[in-house]
């Protein structure tokens, strides 16, 4: 095997969730992961060189006004103007700087702009519902955006989705990918959601929803609301990945 | 306490593809190759709305990171790549063959989204033209399974199909 010079390589070890935190793949309430969830257990990996390090996507991936989705077209969007701040951290609370964070959504009358939904909802104009930013020091990002609507979809009679704003963060290692949704308070819609309530444990879920920001409102202009996203942590120690010696 | 993970849903790509997000090095870059491959789900039928994403070192074994311990240096490798599969469920990565690892086989990190995935699935690329023996990870994949890892030679390349469910079911780890 072809192995670089000798060397002891010290590595960070990501902590695993404890269980409840994230849906089994297997959930047949959601029905579309009837054919899309593997029936094999998964394997075990050890975490090495390539799962602790990971993509750190800069400020070349972002566009001027990417973090205000109320922009960049000829007018404004229908809709309840907000305002979505948080901070991306990881599960020790430190913040992590400088990272990517993609968010997608619906219209105010719930409907995406995209082929595939057809829902009589009316498409807007003036919003494209996809956004990007980078976090600051502090983990911080701030988006302006409008409040998505509720949608039907054929998962089960009558089946609607609260409302949501789709996010895709990376953290600094391969081991923290996650892409998730944000829900905002007191949805009625809650209770008949499969995609919710695959998240086992309650704790877990209410770290769905964000939380309404009073002080980060803007007098006549937009409301707020506040969404903390927490990655894996990582182990108090390091370990010593011990080095083959067969070069 | 971690947040947990949701699906991406049927619309991903609104949100998530890039122009160049297939481009892990430019397309005159020595030696590139494609990484082709088809998603499938439990029924053998193609998966049109997933996302492949892949993270690897560059052709000399390292990552443009501060956490690879061995070179503080930026390398200006992206490493990262992401796709969102066609209609046909294909998708395609340009890339460098990652050098060998510190006691391992050279591979690529894979991660699969899609609508009806609750959480990304992770697998791993090895190369069939390549020296995989005594690797750490595909050792604690059952024996009979570690083909699914293995990427095929094509004229262009390689291929890299991931068969969610079913008949030869990718292998898929957890982290």
């Amino acid at each position: 095997m072809v192995t670089p010079a000798p060397q002891r390589l010290a590595l960070p070890k990501y902590r695993r969730d404890p269980d409840g935190t994230h849906p089994p793949l297997d959930s047949p309430d959601y029905r579309s992961t009837r054919l899309r969830h593997p029936k094999q257990p998964l394997v075990l990996m050890p975490q090495r060189l390539t799962e602790v390090t990971g993509p750190l996507l800069g400020p070349g991936r972002l566009g001027e006004h990417d973090n205000d989705l109320t922009r960049g077209r000829d007018g404004e969007p229908q809709g309840q103007r907000i305002i979505v701040t948080g901070r991306l951290l990881d599960g020790d609370g430190r913040p992590v700087r400088n990272s990517l964070v993609e968010i997608w959504q619906a219209n105010a009358g719930g409907r995406y702009r995209h082929i595939g939904d057809r829902w009589p909802a009316p498409l807007d104009p003036n919003f494209d519902g996809v956004g990007r930013t980078l976090t600051d020091d502090d983990g911080r990002y701030e988006f302006t955006t409008i409040k998505p609507g509720a949608y039907p979809w054929k998962n089960h009679d009558n089946a609607w989705r609260p409302a949501h704003i789709h996010f895709s963060v990376f953290g600094t290692a391969f081991t923290q990918r996650l892409v998730t949704q944000m829900y905002f308070p007191d949805d009625p819609l809650f209770a008949q959601d499969p995609i919710f309530n695959s998240v086992p444990d309650e704790k877990a879920r209410q770290r769905m929803i964000s939380r309404f920001d009073l002080d980060r409102t803007e007098e006549h202009w937009a409301l707020a609301f506040q969404f903390d996203i927490v990655l894996r942590g990582r182990e108090a120690s390091v370990f010593e990945e011990e080095e083959d010696d067969d070069e | 306490m971690s947040t947990p993970s949701q699906t991406v849903g049927p619309f991903l790509s609104i949100g998530l593809p890039w122009e160049d997000g297939p481009d892990v090095v430019a397309i005159d870059e020595p030696g590139a190759v494609w990484i082709r491959g088809t998603v499938f789900d439990g029924e053998g039928e193609p998966v049109p709305d997933a996302l492949v994403e892949t993270w690897q070192a560059d052709a000399e074994g390292r990552f443009d990171h501060p956490d690879d311990p061995r070179d503080a240096r930026s390398r200006d490798f992206r490493g990262f790549g992401r796709c969102p599969t066609d209609e046909h469920g294909a998708y395609g990565i340009r890339t460098v063959v990652p050098g060998a690892l510190p006691g391992q086989a050279p591979h690529i990190d894979v991660s699969v989204l899609a609508r009806g995935l609750l959480s990304r699935v992770v697998t791993r690329v090895y190369f069939e033209d390549l020296d995989n023996d005594g690797d750490p990870v595909l050792a604690v994949v059952p024996a009979e399974r570690r083909a699914t890892l293995i990427a095929k030679r094509t004229e262009d390349g390689y291929r890299f199909d991931v068969r969610l469910q079913g008949d030869g079911e990718t292998v898929f780890f957890d982290l």
